[in-house]
């Protein structure tokens, strides 16, 4: 036993050489993210010279605040083993960013390539995000409301009904048919009837979300639980097992990984039908604010309101993967995640 | 090695009566199936039996029917004086396959049975004394892809052991290990049977562990599956694998296994 692991190990360093190499052959790598917001920054006073300061002076102080951290991560990455890792794996990504930022200011606020007001430069888009901050933060706030309530409705319904498909004979004859005849329905398609049922226009959104989740989980949760391999469910039985303990200890925990992927694809689909949702009947969100910003042509402000869509959305499913990581833990190991 | 009390405890294992008891299989197209036909067989408490014969000739059917998992068309089944209906903590059975619950740990696999029975609570203890027996400890909170097939084995043996039960159903336990291993088994199994006397029946494809390790062997054939004889082994233990009258029984039961009807594995 002992020797087998040492041999793994040595096995280990023998393969992968690359671990003990990288601090010598890639250190140029630590100074491309520096190099590149310092682009940005001369691209930027080159061309900001004719605008007015108010409207650019936010993105200089960026750029200006992304250039120290960079510079004082070269620095401490010489002490900091950990953070020069993260560097050298980051850096390319980071660096290109910010060359991408760079050439979308020469073509919008350089050279006015592309037709405006469609297309500001990345200065009037964060000084749109800065400007606007308070209107952002209250829509980002009515849109989480919505999107956690009714995420959380149609898991929770979405479960229970999948559990119940899968599991009870009699569920699964009269259930199945619902949800193979409505499922594909899109939920913003019920829209129009939403309106007219529910009392306003907070929970009609509320509805079409949890609906448009409920499909995607229902019917992984039911394929899971149908599928529960045979002699788990024996074993289990010959142990002692009662009903409950069949389905809530056995069939649930072995359809987890199936419902995992219901939640991912009713995650995505929340997203979506939040968007579409908020357009029709309520007055926040971040939906709503897309399409009353470009309402006035106010088109930095729709893609700052993009922008925090894309990190708002984007946090949120890190938090989801979060949760598979610990709850499918087992897993570790068996599938390539 | 130290045992602890509870998985040491001598937990005396019950008779079993199988009386003319026939199951019939219906497939899909209609198609009936005679998987077993009318076996009748006792088993005294304590004893350790093994059923051996060629694919098909009902014996994990038999098996089945006395863990209680499936009902016989014909025929009852009685554990003492108490006839099979339902599967119960009192017959455990272990497969080919470990069948571990892949999303619990060892331990929580190995206590299984005592959440299953809500007794998890006044035999807190008696988790770890059976991981223990099985001499596992190290790998309590690991979970099951970690483990070789025979540690996975030994798992299982544990999880089936702790609800103490009267009768243990082995259905090719050692099946799939390799050679070296499944010895090394086949004496496990051994002590456990011996310090706990339960009640043993092992299915197998394996004459020589039929041998090594049984008390008698119930010789089976298929098309339909039916009993066809029963052997006394009556060689002393520990029995030696390569002593004269081990082979002997060994090749008196592989004529009888080709008067059977089939390939021996």
């Amino acid at each position: 036993m002992t020797q087998q692991v040492i041999a793994s190990d040595t096995l280990a360093g023998v393969d992968n050489p690359e671990s003990l190499r990288p601090h010598r052959a890639s250190w140029p790598m630590l100074f491309v993210v520096p190099i590149a917001t310092a682009i940005a920054l001369g691209v930027h006073f080159a061309f900001s010279k004719n605008e007015p300061a108010a409207e650019t002076r936010s993105y200089a102080i960026f750029l200006g605040l992304v250039l120290g951290i960079a510079l004082l991560g070269a620095v401490v990455q010489i002490v900091w083993q950990g953070l020069r890792q993260w560097l050298l794996h980051m850096s390319p990504i980071l660096a290109a960013a910010l060359i991408f930022l760079t050439i979308l200011e020469v073509i919008t606020a350089g050279f006015h390539l592309l037709p405006m007001p469609y297309f500001p430069s990345p200065a009037g888009i964060l000084q749109s995000l800065i400007n606007d901050r308070a209107m952002i933060l209250d829509s980002m706030w009515n849109s989480l409301q919505l999107l956690l309530g009714g995420y959380a409705l149609g898991v929770f319904v979405g479960v229970v009904t999948g559990v119940c498909i899968g599991w009870f004979e009699h569920a699964r004859y009269w259930g199945m048919p619902v949800l193979k005849v409505v499922g594909p329905i899109p939920a913003t398609a019920w829209i129009p009837l939403a309106m007219v049922v529910s009392p306003n226009a907070f929970f009609s959104a509320l509805g079409i979300i949890a609906l448009a989740v409920w499909f995607p989980v229902t019917m992984l949760t039911a394929s899971g639980i149908s599928n529960t391999r045979a002699s788990y469910l024996d074993v289990a039985r010959t142990l002692g097992a009662g009903r409950a303990y069949l389905i809530f200890r056995v069939a649930i925990p072995a359809a987890m990984p199936n419902i995992f992927i219901g939640l991912f694809m009713g995650l995505g689909a929340s997203f979506l039908t939040l968007v579409v949702a908020e357009t029709v009947g309520v007055k926040s969100g971040l939906g709503w604010y897309v399409q009353w910003a470009q309402g006035w042509a106010e088109y930095g402000k729709v893609y700052a309101a993009l922008l925090v869509m894309a990190a708002f959305f984007s946090t949120i499913m890190t938090l989801l993967f979060k949760l598979r990581d610990r709850v499918l833990v087992w897993q570790k190991g068996i599938i390539k995640w | 090695m130290v045992t602890a009390p509870a998985a040491n405890a001598a937990a005396e294992g019950s008779s079993l009566r199988v009386r003319d008891v026939s199951k019939r299989f219906v497939s899909p197209d209609g198609a009936e199936f005679l998987a077993l036909k009318s076996a009748s067989l006792e088993v005294g408490a304590g004893e350790l039996v093994s059923l051996i014969g060629p694919s098909g000739c009902g014996k994990s059917t038999l098996l089945r029917l006395i863990a209680g998992l499936d009902t016989p068309s014909a025929g009852e089944l009685y554990v003492g004086t108490e006839r099979i209906i339902s599967p119960s903590a009192s017959r455990g059975l272990v497969f080919q396959d470990p069948n571990l619950f892949p999303w619990l740990t060892v331990r929580r696999n190995v206590q299984a049975g005592l959440v299953a029975r809500g007794v998890l609570h006044e035999k807190h203890h008696e988790p770890d004394e059976f991981i223990r027996l099985v001499g596992l400890e190290s790998f309590a909170n690991t979970f099951p892809h970690h483990l070789s097939g025979g540690m996975a084995q030994r798992v299982a043996l544990a999880r089936a052991l702790i609800n103490h039960p009267k009768i243990l159903l082995l259905d090719e336990p050692l099946g799939a290990l390799d050679a070296f291993t499944r010895m090394r088994m086949q004496d496990e199994v051994l002590r456990l049977w011996q310090t706990r006397r339960t009640t043993m029946l092992l299915v197998t494809h394996d004459i020589d562990e039929a041998i090594y390790m049984s008390d008698r062997i119930v010789i089976m054939s298929p098309r339909p599956g039916r009993i066809e004889r029963i052997i006394e082994v009556g060689i002393e233990r520990p029995r030696e694998r390569s002593s004269a009258e081990f082979l002997k029984l060994r090749g008196g039961i592989l004529d009888m296994l080709h008067f059977a009807g089939g390939e021996t594995a």
